[in-house]
Parts: structure tokens; sequence; C-alpha cells
């Protein structure tokens, strides 16, 4: 008998076919790399099996990773990703709540055009939105044009090319993503048990920390670890807006590879990388999952 | 409460202040004479020599119709593998490699572009080795990655939208004897077909702008615009790039305000024939 598939491990299959080949394998060959030395030929590493004497012999070196984690330059671009990250995702939450808070409470009119609105930069170029930013941000840009005419400033601020920049940058184009998921957690809120803590007296800013906080951490995670997790990773808003002096991890890794064609260590970073964000995209997995489970 | 309210209210005038500012100035500017871009010549300007500029760069038309075309291919091909794996997920309960297929399809929206690209190019170098294709980077390449992380964003999309449906219209149309293949065209296909059609659009428009990745995968002569604008902007302004993302908020916002209004009519005449309906059986 020939095995012949049905339809439905047809429709199955073929995705998990192509995401296999095109997912899982290719991080199987990073992490294979990861473990290579560097050498001057076409691949540019070691193989994974060398024979000598006709004898196979497994060659796996550490020697990507030991020079990362000895490396100041590395060990410091790391947790300067880490630090952007996380500072960002606390900004986008500041200004994002509020926000996602006003949109929930207002007219369901209201309610669709502003969603609209928040939505509309999101499909215009990611990368012109944050180009837009270098000529707010430059030297003879149109913020210190501004602040020169008004007369608040004398001489130009140096905005581009520093930390500030990049925060802006990130802030500005994952700001929908942290205002959707909080949007979507606020609005089901049950608004009756908010008129029932004003009716017993309490004040709306008890009110709010007792009851609507607590209730939208969901969302506060959601919208935190949409921003988080891509916002290690970034490369292209610390390269046109960031410092010269101090890269991010993402830029260290297409260095790595473009400039230097140090596949290892490039592959090493990527995994480092990884291993960084593995939590935070498991715990993002977790609550997309569970959220359509109770869709159902 | 009132004071919440104005708080609240507040934030968001200034939230969307900040997220429009810079795409206005970019069209200002994109009508500016000056070279200097942020500083305004009003002696001749408003002026449409960038635009002009534009259209006889021949650089930035070529890689923008090679992006059209990766993304038009893309952009449907993720669809219909994004289709498949968000039926298997929301219609087929528990399934070998169910878990593989749940836990593989988000993955590529929450993974960091630089190690996407990385592991996708080694990818296409190792197979290049062990069977001699892909000989090369180029649209291919390009078009496969894309596809694979805008297959996610359909996945999603469908499979929410398909938990959202019950099941038993498609049983009602099992048990009167139709065949699968008829019940997918006949029921679930319609109903799915609004996720289709915005998954379509995301993965065209995410196509259309990634940068990143395509960078990895890209080869020598299949620049993307994405790739070519990068090149220009990475030192310094160019006023032809504001005429440029001029044109794409333009065209952005016309198909948005194009969606909304037939959604709306949809809306009012579903309402309408809902209304009729009920006349009908109240007579």
């Amino acid at each position: 008998m020939r095995w012949r598939p049905s339809g439905r491990q047809l429709i199955a299959g073929i995705p998990i076919l192509w995401l296999l080949v095109l997912f899982l394998i290719p991080f199987l060959i990073v992490f294979r790399i990861s473990f290579a030395e560097v050498r001057l030929a076409i691949p540019p590493y070691t193989p994974l099996i060398s024979w000598q004497h006709g004898v196979p012999s497994l060659e796996l070196h550490g020697a990507a990773y030991a020079f990362l984690f000895t490396d100041p330059l590395y060990v410091s671009s790391y947790l300067y990703s880490l630090k952007v990250a996380a500072f960002s995702t606390l900004c986008c939450l500041l200004i994002g709540y509020p926000m996602a808070y006003a949109i929930a409470r207002s007219g369901a009119a209201a309610r669709a055009v502003l969603l609209m609105l928040i939505v509309l930069p999101f499909w215009t170029s990611f990368l012109l939105r944050v180009y837009a930013w270098i000529g707010l941000l430059k030297n003879n840009g149109v913020i210190n044009n501004v602040l020169l005419y008004l007369g608040v400033i004398h001489h130009p601020l140096a905005l581009l090319q520093t930390d500030f920049a990049v925060y802006v940058g990130i802030v500005y184009s994952y700001l929908p993503f942290m205002i959707l998921p909080l949007y979507a957690n606020l609005e089901k809120h049950d608004v009756t048990l908010l008129e029932a803590a004003a009716d017993l007296g309490a004040r709306p800013w008890r009110a709010f920390l007792a009851i609507t906080l607590p209730q939208s951490f969901p969302g506060i995670i959601a919208g935190s670890l949409l921003v988080f997790i891509p916002a290690v990773g970034e490369y292209v808003i610390p390269t046109l807006l960031g410092r010269t002096d101090q890269i991010m991890i993402g830029r260290v890794l297409s260095d790595e590879f473009f400039e230097n064609r140090d596949w290892p260590v490039a592959s090493a970073v990527a995994i480092l990388i990884l291993l960084l964000l593995v939590i935070p995209i498991m715990l993002f997995q977790r609550l997309e999952q569970r959220e359509l489970e109770a869709a159902r | 409460m009132r004071a919440r309210g104005l708080f609240s209210r507040t934030m968001l005038v200034l939230g969307l202040v900040f997220l429009y500012v810079p795409i206005l100035s970019m069209i200002v500017f994109s009508f500016n004479n000056s070279r200097l871009v942020t500083v305004w010549d009003a002696a001749h300007s408003p002026t449409l020599k960038w635009y002009a500029a534009l259209v006889n760069n021949q650089q930035i038309l070529s890689a923008a119709w090679l992006s059209i075309r990766i993304a038009l291919i893309s952009a449907s091909v993720a669809v219909v593998l994004g289709t498949l794996a968000g039926m298997a997920l929301a219609r087929f309960g528990a399934f070998r490699g169910r878990t593989l297929l749940a836990g593989m399809t988000p993955a590529p929206i929450v993974m960091p572009e630089v190690v996407t690209g990385l592991s996708l190019l080694l990818l296409f170098v190792t197979l290049g080795q062990l069977i001699g294709w892909p000989r090369g980077m180029g649209a291919v390449t390009i078009a496969l990655a894309h596809i694979t992380f805008c297959m996610a964003y359909v996945t999603v999309v469908v499979q929410s939208r398909l938990v959202g449906f019950d099941e038993s219209l498609e049983e009602a149309a099992m048990d009167l004897g139709a065949r699968p293949v008829r019940v997918f065209l006949r029921i679930t296909l319609p109903l799915i077909l609004p996720a289709i059609a915005s998954g379509w659009l995301l993965a065209f428009t995410l196509s259309w702008d990634d940068l990143v990745i395509t960078q990895f995968v890209a080869g020598p002569g299949s620049s993307t615009l994405p790739m070519v604008i990068f090149s220009k902007v990475r030192f310094g302004v160019t006023p032809d790039v504001n005429a440029l993302a001029t044109i794409m908020v333009l065209i952005v916002a016309t198909g948005i305000a194009l969606s909304t209004v037939w959604m709306r009519y949809r809306e009012r005449r579903r309402e309408r024939d809902l209304q009729l309906a009920a006349a009908a059986n109240w007579r």
C-alpha cells in the first residue's frame, strides 16, 4: 500500500514543511556555524566534521563566544541595547497608556476614526518615517529652527546622533504596537465597576489604581513585549539617528557579517540575541495563544 | 472623573501630533526649492522639481518596480500558506505537528530582523553548496524570505477570524452531504475572505517596506526600493526622498479612505437587507 496524504495532512503539512525548511533549519545552521572557526575559504568557516587520516572528528570551537565575552565592545553594546530597549518600552507605555485609555473611553464613531489615525502611520514606510526625524532633529533641522526663532535657545542643540534621537525614533515607530493591545484590553473593561467605586466614595485616581490598572495588566505585558523584543535587535533606527561611538547589538551582527566577514562571530551574536529574547518571546506566544483560546 | 478624562485626552492629542508631525514635515518640504531640505526657501517655493527629479531617476524607478513585483508574489504565496496554517490551527483540533506549527507560526513576527536575515542567508548559502540551488542571491531569495515572515502575519489574522466564527455552519453543510472542498469554497472561504484580504494587504505592505532581512538575502543587481532609499539617506537628507514619501503617503491614505467608504457601504446595505427581512417576516 502506498501512503497517500489526506486533505487535512496536506493542509497542515505544507505550511509546517515551509516553516521547517525556511525557519527552523536556518536556526540550526546559525547555531552550528556559531561553533565554527573563521578561515579564508568558501564558505569562510571550518566544517563540522574534519577527516584526519581517514578518521572523522567533530570540530566544535568556542572561539566566537570567547571572543564576544572578552571583548568589552561587544559586552557594552549588548548592555546598551538592553538599556535602550527597556527605556523605550517604558516611554511607549507612559505615552501609549493614556492614549489607549482615551480611545477606549470615547464614543463608537470617534473610536473608529482614532484607531485608524493610530494605525495609518504603520501602513506608510517605516524607513521613511525614521528618515523624517533626521530632517526634524538635525542641527539646522525643523526643531532647532523653531526653537531658535522663538528665542528659547541661542545655539542649535545637538539632537541627532544622540541617545535621545534613538529613543524618539523607537518610541515613534513602535507606539502603535503599544497602543493597540492596550486598547483591546481597556475596551473590554466593565465600566460599572468604576461607577460602583465612585458611588462608594473612591476618588478617580484611587479607582483607577485599584480597578483599571490591575485589570489592564495583560495588555501592558503584551504591548511592552511587542515594543521590547524588536527594539533590542533594532538596526535601522540607531544607524540613521543614533550615536556613532556606541552601536547596538543588531548593528554589531550586521557589521561582523558584512564588514569583517566573520560568519562564526555574527552567528554567535545572533544566538546571544536569541538567548536574551527567548523568555520574552515565549511569554508573548503564551499570551497570544491564550487570547485566541479565550475568543473560542 | 473630569480631571482624568482631561489628562488622557490631552495625551491623546499630543500623541497624535507626535505621530503626524514628521509625516507632515516631509510632505511640506517635498515642495521646498532649497537643497538644504529643512530651510524653507520662500522665494522659489512651492515647487514640483523634486517630483520631476524622482520621475527621471532610473535607479529609484527600477528599484520600485522590483519591489512591487516581489511584494505581489510574496503577498500572494504568503496568503495561501498562511490561510492553510490558520485553518489547521483553528479547525483541526489536536493533530500531529500542531505544537510545532503553533510554536513556529508567530515566531517570525517577534524575531529580531537581523537574526532572521542572517539565518535565511546562511540557509541559502548552505543549500547552494549542497544542491547547487539557489545559484546566488537575488529576487528569488528575497521573495522566499518575504514569504516566510509575511506568512506568519497572515496566519495570525486568518486564525483569529476563524476562531471568532463557530463551526456550526460548516458542520451543517457537512451533515447535508457537502464534500470538504465544497464546504471550504462555499462556507469557509466567504467567511474568512475579509481576513484574507487584509492579510494580503498587510503582507504586501510588509514586503514592500522591508529593509533589514532584504539586505541580507539580496544580491548584486537586486536592490529593492527600501535598499536604495537607505543608501541615499544614510549619509544625509535628500529632497527627492521627501517627494517619494509624499507620494507613498498619498497612495496609502487614498487606499484607506476607499476601503473605509466601501466597508461603510457594505454595512449599510447589510442593515437595509436585515430591515427588509424583518419587515417581510412581520408581514
